[in-house]
């Protein structure tokens, strides 16, 4: 990243983005409940104008816009920037979070006169402070603030999945806790290496100033384990199936969707922004590596769930494996670096609206069954049709068939790792997309079969909607334009760096 | 072998230790003492990148110390969170342990 100025115009944007949800969590905290369902839907579409703005801001200027705290440049000061993929992922956010929050109206907003329930304020004021949290990951420029926003995502999710205080949604909360504890301590330490090395925590600053030493490469060791274990990468993956499955329909659509893309991101900003100058070739096959175990353990061990949360759940974790193809694929400045990059980022959008309409479906189906294991779904598609018609959707994105983001992302992938010749890299990607066909059909096939299913409680048309529309942006996807894949490209530091 | 250097090793043997309670013990309350070893550790290195004035060349650089206070909050943050997990854990369930196939772990098939 060349030297931006401090502070470019419509870069306040960028403050109000963060500070809008922040400020809705202060609110609804002070006003109580029942307003707190109110302040969240209603700042819902602000928020996402707010992303849109942004993103226009960036696409007019061709280049990332910031702006300097208080007036003071880096590195004394803090910078929030937002490039293209920033801008992206913060319009990404504000549909998913939107979708969520509507569909979480049926629980959670309480009808006057009725009494306030400590699990609905939770609900809504953890979901704008994930929001808040999530834009400021997506705008921070400087390591430290990083580690505060990451901090500030995991306070919030913790609570998200242990909202009903059943025992065991409170030992997959406290269990997740504990490995996000563990991953932001190894962060920091991180960070507290980096800033003895170089006296900066900016990261385009230190991305002028990085040299391969071993002391980087301990910082970036230590920063990327930290980061794993919050993104949930195999090995670390054991506190995401029972703290995603456990959660209400709502929150496990945003903790799925979303919360986990949050710490990718920042491995993304660490080894493509801070890192891009270093030979990264060998690391990144590590993360690959990594990525391929995921897909295959994620999508096994999807494949024997019995219930359709867990299920879910443990494709999410096949599903991250996915994200790391983007390392070996997309490091250094090679011709083909462009599309394994577009696929990277193809493949987090595209698993982050099929999987939150695929919880939201799921939590539809749990509702109107009264239950959620798979062996008791006989026919249950010919009385619930929008519903599975949308796990049918969402489980095409994710096993990557025309058209659907998931195509896309995994075709880009192919033609990547083709060019690149590391060919080896096709396999996990192809045959992961045959394990989720499996574990897609073991949902779909009993509830097309000829049954009859007793539905408890006809789910609401608005409902089932919106889950559906985010399957379909999850299809939509598909016919990005050429325009948008330029877009992902503004501000990446290798880009810039070859062009004239 | 000046103050430096001892404190960077103690805060690395801080690290070493809180990390392998974290990984070896089985009862939630200790992985959270252990964490907080860590974290102690990982302070005393900034405390060691304040005393050399990190790369600036200034003799006392005040940045780390801010970014220790900040780190101190969230880590205090971050145990009160966990200590009230482990209460309610510990209320709901009459025991604390993370097992999910613990006593009270089997009724995990049905749900809402």
């Amino acid at each position: 990243m060349t030297a931006t100025p401090a502070t470019t115009p419509g870069g306040f944007l960028l403050v109000l983005a963060v500070l809008l949800p922040a400020g809705g969590v202060l609110l609804s905290f002070v006003l109580g409940g029942r307003a707190a369902g109110k302040i969240a839907l209603g700042l819902t579409p602000v928020g996402f104008g707010l992303a849109c703005l942004v993103a226009m801001k960036v696409a007019a200027a061709g280049a990332p816009i910031a702006y300097a705290i208080g007036g003071l440049p880096p590195p004394l000061g803090i910078a929030l920037r937002a490039d293209g993929v920033s801008a992206v992922m913060m319009v990404a956010a504000a549909i998913i979070v939107a979708a969520s929050a509507f569909y979480a109206r049926a629980k959670f907003v309480m009808p006057e006169g009725a009494p306030e329930s400590r699990g609905a304020l939770t609900f809504w004021i953890m979901i704008q402070a994930i929001w808040a949290a999530l834009n400021l990951i997506f705008v921070g420029g400087d390591l430290f603030n990083l580690y505060v926003a990451l901090e500030l995502l995991t306070f919030a999710a913790v609570p998200l999945v242990c909202i009903d205080g059943r025992p065991e949604t409170l030992r997959a909360a406290l269990r997740y806790l504990l490995f996000a504890l563990f991953g932001s301590v190894s962060y920091l330490l991180g960070v507290a290496l980096l800033y003895g090395l170089y006296g900066a925590l900016d990261i385009s600053l230190l991305a002028q100033r990085v040299e391969a030493a071993p002391m980087v490469w301990t910082a970036a060791a230590l920063m990327t384990a930290g980061l794993l274990a919050k993104t949930a990468l195999f090995p670390l993956h054991l506190w995401l199936p029972p703290a995603h499955a456990n959660a209400p329909a709502a929150a496990s659509a945003v903790l799925s969707g979303l919360v986990v893309k949050g710490s990718f991101f920042l491995a993304l900003r660490l080894w493509f922004y801070v890192l891009p100058g270093l030979p990264t070739a060998a690391p990144s096959v590590v993360l690959g590596a990594l990525g391929a175990l995921a897909v295959l353990f994620g999508s096994v061990l999807a494949l024997r769930q019995a219930r359709l949360k867990l299920l879910v759940a443990y494709s999410t974790v096949a599903q991250i494996g996915y994200l790391f193809f983007v390392f070996p694929l997309a490091a250094g400045a090679h011709v083909w670096s462009p599309l394994g990059w577009s696929g990277g980022l193809m493949q987090v959008l595209a698993h982050a609206f099929a999987k939150a309409a695929m919880f939201l479906a799921a939590g539809l189906v749990a509702e109107a069954l009264g239950h959620d294991r798979i062996a008791g779904f006989t026919g249950a598609a010919r009385a619930l049709p929008l519903t599975f018609l949308t796990l049918g959707l969402g489980g095409l994105s994710l096993m990557g068939l025309p058209p659907s983001g998931g195509f896309e992302a995994k075709w880009l992938m192919l033609r990547a790792s083709a060019a690149s010749g590391q060919w080896l890299w096709s396999l996990p990607i192809l045959g992961g997309g045959l394990l989720a066909g499996g574990y897609v059909y073991r949902i779909l096939a009993p509830a097309l079969a000829d049954g009859e299913v007793e539905i408890k409680a006809r789910p609401q048309r608005s409902r089932e909607a919106v889950a559906l529309g985010l399957a379909v942006l999850a299809l939509a996807l598909a016919f990005a334009p050429r325009g948008f894949f330029d877009f992902l490209e503004i501000g990446r530091p290798s880009v810039s760096r070859s062009a004239p | 072998m000046n103050a430096s250097l001892l404190a960077g090793l103690v805060g690395a043997a801080l690290v070493g230790l809180g990390l392998y309670g974290l990984i070896a013990h089985p009862h939630p309350l200790r992985k959270l003492l252990a964490f907080n070893l860590v974290g102690s550790g990982v302070f005393l290195v900034f405390g060691v990148v304040a005393r050399r004035g990190a790369a600036a060349g200034y003799a006392f650089d005040p940045v780390p110390q801010a970014m220790v206070i900040t780190g101190i909050v969230v880590a205090f943050a971050a145990s009160a969170l966990a200590v009230a997990l482990i209460l309610r854990l510990a209320v709901a369930s009459g025991g604390v342990s993370l097992d999910p196939q613990g006593p009270a772990g089997r009724d995990a098939g049905e749900m809402e």
